[in-house]
């Protein structure tokens, strides 16, 4: 089947321990560079998995398929908040961390089992912005953008990401 | 500084048109073989790779093996960071500047 797939990478220069809990179970920490979204889960293979506003709205929700820490993340992932991209049912967000030098390689894999996915474009608005924040505040303790609309992409769409 | 470097390739690797062109064309159309990313280029096969390598090390292209082949993917989280360097940073004085004519002449009006 035709497959809607994008790939972000990014170079943290930290430990995957701590990319791992950031990307993770630190709420608090993710609310920072998520633009205020956190998510809830047991991160274990099989647990439920679902992605917040600050107000409680469930924006994703889906299952942890793996979780290998802090190496591999891999999570089903449906939209709940935008009728349209609901329809489009599950996409597979992968998330591998692989040590390089001091860095960690951070490599974030989308796909959808359908061609030109809106999920797909709506989550690629997101991804860069987000990936970007969170090299930041790991970095160097703040972000760069305070908040979703600097990137001048409607929101909250995009934020599905 | 690490960070120095990584701008550094960064900026090069953009100021070629061989390579603007490529990512150009992953930005048509993602997921893309050596093959057929050559057929839209002037250039020996060797070329194309060796363009392909520049970008990837600057990280603007990122690569997946599917089987035997090797996929290319356009990578847009530095030209984020080019955005939030580069542009957002210096648009905000100015859309500062805007939001403030904008209240000064609707008060003027009411």
């Amino acid at each position: 089947m035709a497959k809607s797939t994008f790939v972000y990478v990014t170079y943290i220069r930290t430990t995957p321990e701590r990319l791992w809990s950031a990307l993770t179970d630190d709420a608090e920490f993710m609310k920072q560079y998520w633009f205020g979204v956190h998510c809830e889960s047991e991160w274990k293979a099989g647990s439920r998995w679902q992605m917040l506003y600050p107000d409680g709205t469930v924006v994703d929700s889906g299952q942890i398929v793996e979780a290998e820490p802090p190496r591999r993340l891999v999570i089903r992932w449906r939209n709940q908040w935008n009728p349209e991209l609901n329809a489009e049912g599950d996409s597979l967000c992968t998330m591998e961390l692989e040590p390089n030098g001091g860095a960690v390689k951070l490599s974030i894999t989308h796909t959808i089992e359908r061609e030109a996915s809106k999920l797909i474009t709506a989550v690629s608005g997101g991804w860069p912005k987000i990936l970007s924040n969170l090299k930041s505040l790991v970095e160097t303790g703040s972000i760069a953008l305070q908040s979703y609309e600097a990137g001048k992409t409607s929101r909250p769409t995009e934020n599905a990401a | 500084m690490a960070e120095q470097r990584d701008t550094d390739a960064l900026f090069k690797a953009l100021a070629d048109p061989s390579r603007r062109k490529l990512l150009d064309l992953l930005h048509a159309d993602d997921g893309r073989t050596l093959n057929d990313l050559c057929e839209h280029l002037d250039m020996s096969r060797q070329g194309v790779t060796q363009h392909l390598d520049v970008l990837e090390a600057a990280n603007l292209v990122a690569t997946m093996r599917r089987g035997r082949e090797k996929l290319h993917f356009l990578n847009p989280v530095p030209l984020q960071q080019v955005y939030e360097r580069w542009i957002a940073k210096f648009e905000k004085p100015r859309l500062a500047a805007l939001a403030e004519l904008k209240q000064k002449l609707e008060k003027a009006n009411g």
